[in-house]
């Protein structure tokens, strides 16, 4: 039977795994757009400044990059070796934008940042800003690949289950790549990177700003961030994925868990702002809501329906029944039976095979559940409504208090009052931190909740691990978190001391620290 | 248009492609790694020889990554089977790798002797351990491995945690992983032949002088030791390859001998193991003749006759259970369906030589000796 602690241990696992991994990517994704306006503004005007700061910024990029490609090795195997049997029931889906990933864009970041860091002085710099330039595509290209196969995971299109192959088959390769959740998916985290990159640089430049070093360098790097961070943000917030929310049955579970819309309410629903969600007596306590707000949000109309998530268990009861029929044909197949009338019974019920395994924590043969097990599984259909209504509050909370900051920070800069704005310099400088919470945040209410599914309607996560022990995860658990730690302890050791000297770092005698040596090591007249 | 036997057959040579790569390219930072601590005496020496791999062990780690991608969508059974059966083995090769990135790019942030001591270990470490394990378990996977398939077509295993671990150091892995570090070390030593001057250069070579020789003679150990010592396995009956992959509906045997039965059916496939023989000997004879490049040529050429000897004798399996004879996957039965292994296909021949192309020509654009004098120069720059 499934050990419930087993299972726990492996999602704590990938949780933690992707979520360092994710600490590091977002920097990356941005920053390297930031570097490449910059080196472009040098390559057109020449000014030596512009090369500074692409320079300067360049080594604070390597050393976040560093931890990024070191948790990425992670993720590449976590798959097979945490989740073997999600690798064998969908890796004829799952790995090929995995593999393409590799192939088409991470192979050209990785071989293109090596001249990025090392190979300045061996080009022209029309040559060294067309390597930044493929840089940022292979970083970005990753990303969508990345998002094609999460994408997938939510809703899983172009793909067929197969009883002889015990697996689910890809059939429409071009379905699979144009899942429409893939696009809406990549705009957001892309951008949502380019806002965290951006409030890195400011946040940088602010404290710059008011220590009153290198003030030329800081500004023009502040203006280049606040200007990119404006589209960002804006482009984050319009882009976000609601609009991804309608298609397939866990991402209309998601958008319903996000509103804790227990019971569907006749359209335009109205917008829960905040409230106490109550999984066990399906209702939201202390609920402060807007009329009408949500249906617009969510529906884009004011006549369609937003489905509570009453309706959709009861949706997911019938289809947990229909799935046991599924299962039960599936058996008689892969036991021999042959005959046409079990083939037709299969194909029937073949959709809902998956909910009919949701069983499966319940029962060894979901065939033979029992009435009381049906409702069990079919109220376990749901993600814990109260983790995804404030994760995706706190997400969207911070993406306005962002652009806010943006827009302030562009609007004195465009002023010229900026560096009379103390408050608002102070708070940049330590508001640095919260596009990274914004964004695994936003990441946490993507993959928490799609459960209890590890692909949407297909596989249920529980049923989707390796045949480990707990001894195993725990051991890993500990090495994998020892290990990240420490080399994020390192990371941010060099983070802050390369970001304290700031353009002195380069070695040019024109900045801030080295001026100030120099001076102090005249002799007095 | 291509038949799914074809094409299974194509992504045997593919995946064994994408790894004779990644030893190849990676394995040569990974030998320039085990060599670091041992080849240069002091800072600046070591700083040479890391940039010498500096601005490219990233996109060569990248067939590392992509093999593992394309294993996953090509073989998907063998990558759910492998690496959760490898488990603890698997985790210590990436907390080895991970000492990497950051050793390449944190070292030459602080001065402080202490901290570049420690990462110049952790290069090292992180070049020797992987290349170590790598070829235990290649050492294993010969053998056979102790898992089964359910009817479910989950895998699971005889042994768990530390058990699975322990169970995977047996005489025969160990020497297939030290044949492993030995031919990833001769590499790296052949790319500082080429790559430096002087003091390291000569002691590259000073190493070239025995390691190649070492390599040939445990390489031709091991190959006798395949012959008497291991059974091999075959397989008596399989559903036809025109019909979908089922691992379980095949019929396997295990008999001493059976790992050479393609060299008898097919001669002409005895080139693959020659070359692993004859290959570090002319690394050898080469480096000793002062033609580093070409001696750079055949050691890839002997990466990829040992990588490829373990892969034509095993043929068809991949990866044979010990556990259930049945349940050892095949390159027929453990590949993905013909509609995605066409699909990655297609990727591949359109972009693997792209990669080639600007792969080589950031090479060209870092070509050149790295000297100690080049590194004081840039020493704000450079790893």
């Amino acid at each position: 039977m499934i050990d419930p602690l087993f299972v726990e241990l492996s999602r704590w696992q990938f949780a933690a795994v992707a979520m360092y991994h994710f600490i590091f990517v977002p920097l990356t994704l941005g920053l390297i757009w930031i570097l490449f306006i910059m080196e472009a503004v040098y390559v057109m005007t020449g000014r030596e400044i512009y090369r500074d700061m692409s320079r300067f910024w360049t080594k604070l990029f390597a050393i976040n990059f560093a931890l990024g490609v070191t948790t990425g090795l992670t993720m590449e195997f976590q798959f097979g070796t945490n989740w073997s049997y999600y690798s064998h029931y969908v890796g004829d889906v799952f790995g090929a934008p995995l593999a393409i990933e590799g192939l088409m864009a991470f192979f050209l970041e990785s071989t293109f940042v090596g001249l990025l860091l090392l190979g300045r002085d061996r080009m022209s710099k029309q040559a060294y800003l067309a390597v930044v330039f493929l840089t940022a595509v292979g970083t970005n290209l990753s990303a969508l690949w990345i998002l094609v196969a999460n994408a997938w995971m939510q809703n899983p299109v172009g793909a067929e289950f197969s009883a002889e192959t015990m697996r689910m088959e890809m059939v429409d390769f071009a379905a699979v790549v144009f899942n429409p959740v893939a696009q809406v998916k990549f705009i957001h985290t892309v951008a949502a990177g380019y806002v965290t990159a951006s409030m890195f640089v400011i946040g940088i430049s602010a404290w710059y700003i008011l220590k009153g070093r290198d003030l030329a360098f800081a500004k023009r790097s502040f203006a280049v961030a606040a200007g990119f961070g404006v589209a960002a943000a804006l482009a984050v917030i319009v882009l976000g994925d609601e609009s991804g929310y309608e298609l397939g049955d866990v991402q209309r579970v998601k958008l319903a868990a996000i509103e804790a819309e227990w019971k569907t309410e006749p359209a335009p629903a109205a917008f829960t702002v905040i409230g106490i969600p109550d999984q066990k007596d399906m209702e939201t306590e202390y609920a402060i809501k807007i009329p009408g707000v949500m249906g617009l949000i969510a529906t884009r109309s004011l006549d369609k329906q937003v489905t509570g998530l009453d309706d959709l268990i009861k949706q997911h009861e019938t289809r947990i029944r229909s799935g046991m029929i599924a299962y039960g044909a599936l058996e008689a197949l892969r036991s021999g039976d042959k005959s046409e009338a079990t083939r037709a019974t299969f194909e029937q019920h073949k959709r809902d095979l998956g909910y009919g395994l949701l069983l499966k924590r319940y029962v060894e043969n979901p065939a033979s559940a029992t009435d009381a097990q049906v409702l069990e599984a079919a109220k376990s259909s749901i993600p814990d409504v109260f983790y995804v209504f404030w994760g995706f509050r706190i997400m969207v909370g911070l993406g306005f208090l962002l652009l806010g900051y943006f827009l302030a920070s562009f609007y004195f800069l465009a002023k010229g009052t900026l560096e009379n704005k103390r408050w608002l310099l102070r708070l940049l400088v330590y508001s640095i931190p919260l596009p990274w919470i914004a964004a695994e945040m936003g990441w946490f209410v993507a993959e928490f909740g799609r459960q209890p599914w590890a692909i949407g309607e297909v596989l249920p996560t529980f049923l989707a691990t390796s045949a480990l022990t707990v001894s195993d995860l725990i051991f890993s658990i500990a090495g994998y978190l020892i290990f990240y730690s420490v080399l994020l302890v390192i990371e941010i050791f060099l983070m802050f001391r390369f970001a304290r000297q700031g353009p002195s770092s380069l070695h040019t005698g024109r900045y801030y620290h080295e001026q100030k040596a120099a001076l102090s090591a005249q002799p007095a007249e | 248009m291509l038949d799914y036997e074809t094409l299974r057959l194509i992504w045997w040579v593919l995946v064994g492609t994408l790894l004779i790569g990644f030893a190849i390219a990676d394995g040569m930072d990974m030998g320039v790694g085990t060599l670091l601590p041992f080849l240069g005496k002091n800072d600046a020496e070591r700083r040479v020889i890391i940039n010498t791999v500096g601005p490219h062990w990233d996109g060569n780690q990248v067939w590392l990554i992509t093999a593992g991608g394309a294993i996953f969508a090509a073989w998907p059974a063998v990558y759910a089977a492998a690496f959760s059966g490898f488990y603890l083995a698997m985790l210590v090769v990436l907390m080895a790798l991970f000492l990497r990135p950051v050793g390449f790019d944190y070292r030459s942030k602080i001065a402080d002797p202490r901290w570049r001591n420690a990462w110049d270990w952790g290069l090292c470490v992180g070049g020797l351990v992987p290349a170590l394990i790598f070829g235990v378990a290649m050492g294993n996977v010969l053998q056979g491995v102790p898992f089964y398939l359910d009817s479910f077509l989950k895998p699971h295993y005889g042994a768990t945690f530390i058990w699975a671990l322990l169970g995977l150091l047996n005489p025969f892995a160990l020497l297939a992983g030290i044949i492993s570090v030995g031919m990833l070390t001769m590499h790296g030593a052949v790319w500082l032949q080429l790559r430096t001057e002087g003091e390291i250069q000569a002691r590259a070579r000073g190493v070239l002088g025995w390691l190649p020789l070492v390599v040939t003679a445990l390489f031709a150990l091991a190959g006798v030791w395949v012959a008497f010592g291991i059974d091999g396995y075959r397989i008596v009956s399989q559903p036809p390859l025109t019909g979908l992959p089922n691992p379980l509906a095949k019929e396997v045997v295990r008999e001493p001998g059976a790992w050479l039965t393609v060299y008898r059916t097919l001669p002409i496939a005895m080139v693959v193991p020659a070359l692993g023989l004859i290959g570090p000997l002319l690394v050898a004879l080469l480096a000793r003749a002062g033609r580093p490049g070409f001696a750079f040529v055949a050691s890839g050429l002997a990466l990829a006759g040992i990588i490829g000897t373990a892969g034509v004798s095993m043929f068809p399996f991949v990866m044979p259970s010990t556990m259930s004879l049945n349940s050892s996957l095949t390159l027929w039965d453990a590949a993905s369906s013909a509609l995605t292994l066409k699909v990655m296909l297609g990727a591949v021949v359109i972009f693997l030589p792209l990669v080639l192309l600007y792969t080589l020509w950031c090479y060209r654009t870092m070509w050149g000796k790295v000297t100690v004098a080049d590194i004081e120069e840039r020493k704000h720059q450079a790893y």
